[in-house]
């Protein structure tokens, strides 16, 4: 019966669990302030029916007080349900610190996903139980969006900007992994599949799975062979900002702003350099937008991320 | 009978005569009969995507097929005929009668802006028959800027189009009835209906210009490679969507406040009765048509835009409900010690408030941000416009229909046949759309015509009440027009209502009054026991 006609989504984490919550105080609210409708129109309509006998003296066409008092209740009740589920949204707009994070490309009509270790799927992601995961997405073409029902999550994924999502997933099994923006011809073909793993069942998949090098070895390969390290690197000539330790930290600008090192102000120095200079250097680098794919671009991030972590040396 | 004047209807037998009039009741026939049409062609096309979703592989329609289908059902049902329908129909035919004008302030406008609307209509039959387009009804950039191979440009020019119709009409009621009151008819004494049309007018002219200009931009954006929307160049796709939806979140108010208007004198003329709390009904709709403005972020909850923008959108958005509430609450108190009439009209009107408030209620959950990032983008909002946009505005058309036929053609039709579509279409819209939410909430995305397995029964559900509602929507061709041929002649006032369009002739004379009632008692004043009616 139940795969005849399902009636409530799998749940894969504690947080879907406090949104179906939501959904049931909700349903219950909604009933309570729609029954009273239908019950007393059904009613006065049989009741009062023309050529029915009825009390129809003393009528009233206005009585403010309970036009208050249906105005003030329902938006009381609304204020409540607002905080209650602004508060659950700010929580999944805030990754833990910790978050192990795993890179995602979304392009017409597939997903990439890239773990650090460098570790690379196409329409699957696999995920450890219980440990904290922050997506960071990009789009190669159109608007997509990443949506796991299981999670109840969906963002969408936006050329241009990095999105995130992060979540805790705590139930091992298979998912449904889908995009939820219209995307073009092949939409709903662009489907996946969402692997929650046991701990050491992950680990070992992460092996089998291996790569040669992780994300940040392999954004340091595109850093030399991409010429960057000609002018960031330290024997440069030129003289470029210095990268080691930029990652997270305050950027003063040349028209006078700050903004913070993080991958969206790396990933636009790369594909738009003019659009936001570093105060004292000269704005002669060259636009990367023609020369790297969104996926290249993210271990260039990976690898200016690693470099932040390095220990400075006396 | 004979003392009366000819009536608008036979003023003049030639085509010439419909296509060159200036008459506003004579415009409103011609967009009944031109609505008319591109609800079945639009209807024809929601027919097709639910055909294919029958089985999960979608074997009737390609990729590209079934895109194409439901872009093509959401634009013609959006611009063509829910924006239109209730306003450039009945709002054209009633709102002259009930304030007591003989015809709008600027007839010769009403009649360019249907030579406007169906200039738009032709260009969406080209690019229907030279393709079609591919980008849903919304036409998100950056796909419909640089990466659809449909037919964007020119069904972005139909849309242009037919904004200016929608504008011109707009311009037309506000002056109409600023200016045009009958002597003694205050603000406090408009119909309910005049004052929905009031608030959607402002609407129109305010928002429809930001929808042209978003359109215009696309066109650019796509021939001249512009870059507005383009991150490569600097540009930011999310600007379209807002663009894009501070129109389109007003249209919705645009579809909605005239079926309100319409419901409130049907239920007022069926329990015979004034509707309760006349002056909060009134300002409702102004108040609706004001916040409709600053909610248009609520479709943008995973967009990426700023949390704390999301924040207050979410609450404008809930916020949304008190006014609307308001009305339901209030057409169920004006029910209570009346005289009510079981007849169409009314059971239409029954639906709307069903409908609507399912609908309403269920925009609540996606005004909430933790539920909206759920069921964003899924049947859950298929299925919650449609009840709004689709049930709400059908069933008050419908109602309308029903309600004025017998003032606009002199003749009645069939009672019960009535009684059995209104019927027949609430039980078939409530199968075809109430499994949806429970699609979008075990998280089938819209938009998708290969499916997975599981959702396939709740389909066969909704596709088998989208047949039953199709058959619903047909049956008024039926005894509407045999009630032109052969109905009984209709009294001026078969409905025993109030208001001033009840008091001429049906159909009326040409030029509506033969001398310009003076006003002297507040809208909906029903004498409390006669019994005059039909």
């Amino acid at each position: 019966m139940s795969d005849f006609i399902a009636l409530w989504p799998q749940s894969a984490s504690a947080y879907s669990g406090r949104i179906d919550l939501l959904m049931w105080v909700f349903t219950a609210l909604v009933v309570a302030l729609s029954a009273p409708v239908f019950i007393l129109i059904a009613y006065y309509a049989w009741k009062y029916r023309a050529g029915r006998k009825a009390d129809r003296s003393d009528r009233v066409n206005r009585n403010t007080l309970l036009e208050i008092s249906w105005a003030l209740i329902p938006f009381i009740l609304i204020v409540i349900l607002f905080v209650w589920s602004t508060r659950m949204f700010f929580t999944v707009h805030q990754p833990p610190p910790d978050a192990m994070e795993i890179n995602v490309v979304a392009k017409q009509w597939m997903w990439k996903f890239e773990h650090a270790g460098g570790q690379r799927e196409i329409d699957e992601l696999h995920v450890p139980v219980g440990e904290p995961v922050r997506l960071s997405m990009a789009s190669q073409d159109v608007i997509h969006s990443l949506y796991i029902p299981a999670l109840r999550l969906k963002q969408d994924v936006v050329p241009g900007r990095y999105t995130s999502l992060w979540f805790t997933a705590d139930k091992p099994g298979t998912y449904h992994l889908t995009c939820a923006e219209f995307c073009g011809a092949d939409h709903s073909e662009m489907t996946g599949r969402f692997i929650v793993m046991e701990k050491p069942a992950f680990a070992a998949w992460l092996e089998q799975a291996g790569t040669d090098a992780s994300l940040a070895a392999e954004g340091e390969k595109l850093f030399r062979s991409n010429g960057c390290s000609g002018c960031h690197g330290p024997a440069a000539t030129v003289k470029a900002p210095d990268l080691e330790g930029l990652y997270g930290s305050p950027v003063p600008l040349a028209d006078g702003s700050m903004v913070t090192a993080d991958d969206q102000y790396i990933r636009d120095s790369i594909l738009l350099p003019q659009s936001e200079i570093a105060a004292g250097y000269p704005p002669i680098m060259p636009t990367f937008k023609n020369v790297l794919s969104e996926d290249e671009v993210m271990k260039l991030v990976a690898y200016i991320k690693s470099l932040a972590t390095t220990e400075d040396t006396p | 009978m004979t003392a009366n004047p000819p009536s608008y209807l036979n003023a003049g037998h030639t085509i010439r005569s419909w296509l060159l009039t200036t008459d506003h009741k004579r415009i409103a026939v011609l967009y009944l009969v031109s609505v008319t049409f591109f609800f079945l062609v639009g209807g024809a096309a929601a027919g097709l995507v639910r055909a294919d979703l029958l089985t999960p592989e979608g074997d009737l329609l390609t990729n590209e097929g079934y895109n194409r289908a439901f872009t093509l059902h959401g634009v013609i049902m959006v611009w063509f005929f829910l924006i239109p329908s209730i306003p450039n129909v009945f709002g054209n035919f009633l709102i002259p009668l009930m304030i007591g004008a003989r015809d709008l302030a600027f007839p010769r406008l009403n009649l360019l802006s249907w030579y406007i609307y169906i200039l738009g209509g032709l260009f969406t039959l080209i690019v229907l028959l030279v393709g079609g387009v591919d980008t849903g009804w919304t036409f998100y950039t950056p796909l419909s800027s640089m990466f659809s191979n449909g037919n964007v440009v020119l069904v972005a020019a139909a849309v242009f189009i037919v904004g200016f119709s929608s504008i011109l009409t707009g311009l037309n009621f506000i002056v109409t009835i600023h200016r045009l009151r009958a002597p003694g008819m205050g603000w406090g004494r408009m119909p309910l209906f005049v004052w929905s049309h009031y608030a959607t007018s402002i609407i129109l002219v305010l928002a429809t210009p930001v929808l042209s200009i978003t359109l215009v931009l696309i066109a650019a954006e796509r021939l001249f490679g512009l870059g507005i929307f383009d991150p490569s160049l600097g540009g930011d796709p999310l600007l379209f969507q807002h663009l894009f939806w501070f129109y389109s979140h007003p249209a919705v108010y645009i579809m909605v406040l005239p079926a309100l208007g319409v419901i409130s004198e049907l239920v007022a003329a069926a329990a015979r009765k004034p509707v309760f709390g006349y002056s909060f009904v009134a300002g409702s709709s102004i108040a609706i048509a004001i916040i409709g403005f600053f909610v248009w972020g609520h479709h943008m909850f995973v967009s990426g835009q700023s949390m704390y923008a999301s924040a207050v959108f979410s609450f404008l958005s809930l916020a949304v409900a008190v006014p609307s509430g308001i009305k339901v609450y209030n057409w169920t108190a004006t029910l209570y010690k009346g005289n009510i009439l079981l007849d169409p009209p009314f059971l239409f009107a029954m639906s709307f408030i069903g409908l609507f408030v399912v609908g309403g209620l269920t925009g609540l959950a996606l005004a909430m941000l933790s539920i909206d990032v759920h069921v964003h983008d899924t049947y859950f909002v298929v299925a919650h416009f449609h009840y709004i946009m689709v049930g709400g505005t059908i069933s008050a058309y419908f109602g309308a229909l029903h309600f004025w036929w017998p003032k606009m053609f002199g003749r009645m039709y069939p009672l019960t046949w009535g009684r059995i579509t209104a019927a027949t279409i609430f039980f078939g819209f409530n199968l075809t759309f109430f499994p949806q939410f429970i699609l979008g909430f075990l998280g089938m995305p819209r938009r998708y015509h290969v499916y997975a397995p599981e959702f396939q029964t709740l389909h066969v559900l909704s596709s088998a009440g989208s047949t039953l509602l199709g058959l619903a929507y047909l049956l008024p061709f039926v005894y509407l027009g045999y009630s032109l041929v052969a109905g009984k002649r209709a009294s001026a006032n078969p409905w025993g209502a109030t208001g001033l369009e009840w008091t001429v002739p049906s159909p009326p004379p040409k030029h509506n009054f033969v001398e310009i009632p003076t006003v002297t008692g507040r809208p909906y004043d029903y004498p409390v026991d006669k019994e005059d009616r039909r």
